[in-house]
């Protein structure tokens, strides 16, 4: 590895790197899978999107395709009891966990212990390019003026997930606010919801296995 | 980003010599998916996995053999259910690994 390219992914741009070894040759190139068109690239973003590393024959050349992605990410909209149990279960799977509420007796440290935790409105504290492929969000807050802003930063990015707590009365009436806002049906397709998979759950923490198992289907199906 | 590459970093900048073991390639039940690295530095040292432990001595060996002539290395490794055993993996497979020097 070339000291430049270790430099480069040690980088960490908040966004996927993929280096490319020709085995045989020891050539080594650093591939940009979200702007590269080439069939390299075009590899490296299956590869990246797949988060496995393998090896792959691309016009002619057997090429290893080391995926270095940026972690799992889940910003919850919400401070709320569900978001309690799925911060701590989402960690456990792999995810740094980013907690939004305006309301600042529910966004505490407290409540919320090794999560980064912002008290205000999502659509300041998600800034351009704080979501990216490897980013879930899910609204838990039950009320359109903390939610609508957060999915909708979710729909302008690549965020892998995207759900709403809610029954289905709930979300078709957030459709339809979202759609007023000028979201396309195939945007308003990418939002879960209601959220999570149909296993029965009750409780908070059973509506947090099912959404993350929802998320996680997602991500690796 | 990881770790390992951090610390091999952070090992050249302390003017240390560094290389890198990466699973290519994994038959069977491996106990490491391929992208799984170990950075050795030139006294030995290491940080990452590539195996759970069943072949790191032999990888750590090339790796200084890598970092002394600055030549790559592809080597493959079957991991027998014995050794498996005594390392506490239930599983056998054979494994593939790239060894460079970072230079």
């Amino acid at each position: 590895m070339k000291p430049e390219i270790l430099a480069a992914l040690n980088a960490a741009p908040n966004r996927p790197l993929v280096r490319a070894i020709d085995r045989t040759t020891g050539e080594e190139r650093l591939v940009d899978p979200s702007t590269d068109q080439s069939p390299l690239g075009l590899a490296s973003a299956a590869a990246a999107r797949a988060d496995t590393s393998s090896e792959t024959d691309i016009e002619g050349r057997t090429w290893f395709l080391e995926v270095h992605n940026p972690p799992l990410q889940l910003v919850l909209i919400g401070a709320v009891h569900i978001a309690q149990s799925l911060a701590p279960m989402a960690m456990l799977a792999g995810y740094g966990v980013t907690v939004i509420d305006p309301r600042a007796p529910f966004a505490t440290q407290a409540r919320f212990p090794d999560c980064k935790v912002i008290c205000g409105w999502p659509d300041e504290a998600l800034t351009p390019g704080a979501l990216g492929t490897r980013s879930a969000l899910v609204a838990l807050a039950h009320d359109p003026k903390i939610d609508d802003p957060g999915l909708a930063a979710a729909l302008n990015s690549q965020s892998f997930y995207v759900g709403a707590l809610g029954s289905r009365k709930s979300h078709a009436a957030r459709l339809a606010r979202l759609s007023e806002a000028g979201f396309g049906d195939e945007s308003l397709a990418r939002i879960h919801g209601p959220v999570g998979l149909a296993i029965g759950a009750r409780s908070p923490g059973e509506i947090a296995v099912s959404i993350l198992a929802q998320m996680t289907q997602t991500l690796r199906l | 980003m990881s770790e390992e590459l951090q610390t091999a970093a952070a090992w050249l900048a302390e003017g240390r010599k560094v290389a890198l073991g990466t699973v290519v390639k994994t038959w069977g039940s491996a106990p490491r998916p391929a992208g799984s690295q170990i950075a050795v530095r030139d006294d030995g040292a290491f940080t990452g996995s590539v195996s759970g432990g069943c072949i790191e001595g032999a990888i750590i060996e090339e790796a200084l053999a890598a970092m002394k002539d600055g030549r790559t290395r592809n080597l493959e490794f079957g991991v027998s259910d014995e050794q498996a055993w005594a390392v506490g993996l239930a599983c056998g497979g054979r494994i593939a690994i790239f060894v460079e020097p970072v230079q």
